[in-house]
């Protein structure tokens, strides 16, 4: 399997490091609501098909990535970097950071 | 100076090696610069930093993802967004870029203990190279002057493109010995001297 980074180019996986299911959204740390942390630590889409996940190029440029990734076929349609992600941009925003 | 130690001395025998009857096609060296430097920009500083760099080395560097420069003294490339690696042969690199990279553009990692630098020249180089990273080195898309970072057996590499025919790797000192013995077994198949 191949993951084009969007700087390092086409590498094989052995150079990326899973981090997990794209398509959560952790609470914030002091959140109470026990059914979002539910939701946020077992709740899984687990799609036949295309599925958001995050990557990261741990052994070259060690950039975090926001990866679609088809379960059925590896097949890799999209890469980008989650440095510039508009759900973290919007959630700072919320929260003051810049 | 207090003169510095390589990790590689008890392994680096000069001289000819493995199957060199039939001619010499790689070459062998650490090249022992003073001063290895890794610089990282905040987001949005990245062209001031580059800037810096200029300032600081002369040496100018061309846009895009793992583009670098050298004169021969002092090389940059950079191996990640908004992060570069800067050598230069003398020591006291660091405390050149401390008054240009402030703490408002960026950051200044000074890594010259902590990483050996191993150069490999020759017209079999990139064949040994290719036995090594799972990364391609054909001249088109690894033009000279540039640089990639990628890993060995886990262990991390950064690489950059000295000449058409010559590599500099830098590796972590404490991985440097473990990884120059692979390169000479790698090496021997072609014939290689250790300068
Ligand atoms: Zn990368």
């Amino acid at each position: 399997m191949l993951i084009t980074c969007p700087y390092c180019g086409p590498r094989d996986v052995i150079e990326f490091t899973y981090q997990g299911d794209g398509n959560r959204e952790r609470p914030q740390p002091a959140s109470q609501d026990l059914d979002a942390w539910n939701a946020y630590v077992y709740d899984r889409l687990n799609p036949a098909g295309d599925h958001n996940e995050i990557w990261q190029h741990s052994g070259s440029c060690r950039a975090h990535l926001r990866v679609v990734r088809n379960t059925l076929t590896h097949e890799i349609s999209s890469v980008a970097f989650t440095r510039g992600d508009h759900k973290v941009a919007a959630r700072h925003k919320a929260e003051g950071k810049s | 100076m207090v003169e510095r130690q390589s990790p590689l001395e008890l392994e680096l025998r000069t001289g000819s090696h493995g199957d060199f009857e039939h001619g010499i096609e790689v070459i062998l060296s650490e090249t022992r610069p003073g001063s290895i430097l890794q610089l990282a920009a905040w987001p949005g500083q990245e062209k001031a930093l580059i800037a810096g760099i200029r300032t600081v080395t002369g040496l100018a560097l061309p846009d895009g993802a793992g583009a670098g420069s050298t004169d021969g003294v002092r090389s940059v490339f950079g191996f990640a967004p908004g992060k570069f690696t800067v050598v230069d042969e003398a020591e006291g690199l660091a405390s050149a870029f401390a008054n240009v990279v402030t703490p408002d553009i960026g950051t200044v990692t000074d890594l010259s203990h902590g990483r050996t630098a191993i150069r490999i020249a020759g017209p079999k180089a990139e064949w040994v190279l290719a036995k090594f990273f799972a990364i391609d080195f054909a001249l088109p898309a690894f033009p000279v002057d540039a640089g990639r970072s990628t890993m060995h057996h886990d262990v991390f590499a950064q690489i950059q493109r000295t000449g058409t025919d010559q590599f500099d790797i830098y590796v972590f000192r404490s991985f440097a010995r473990s990884f120059w013995k692979a390169l000479c077994h790698a090496s021997e198949e072609v014939g290689y001297e250790v300068q």
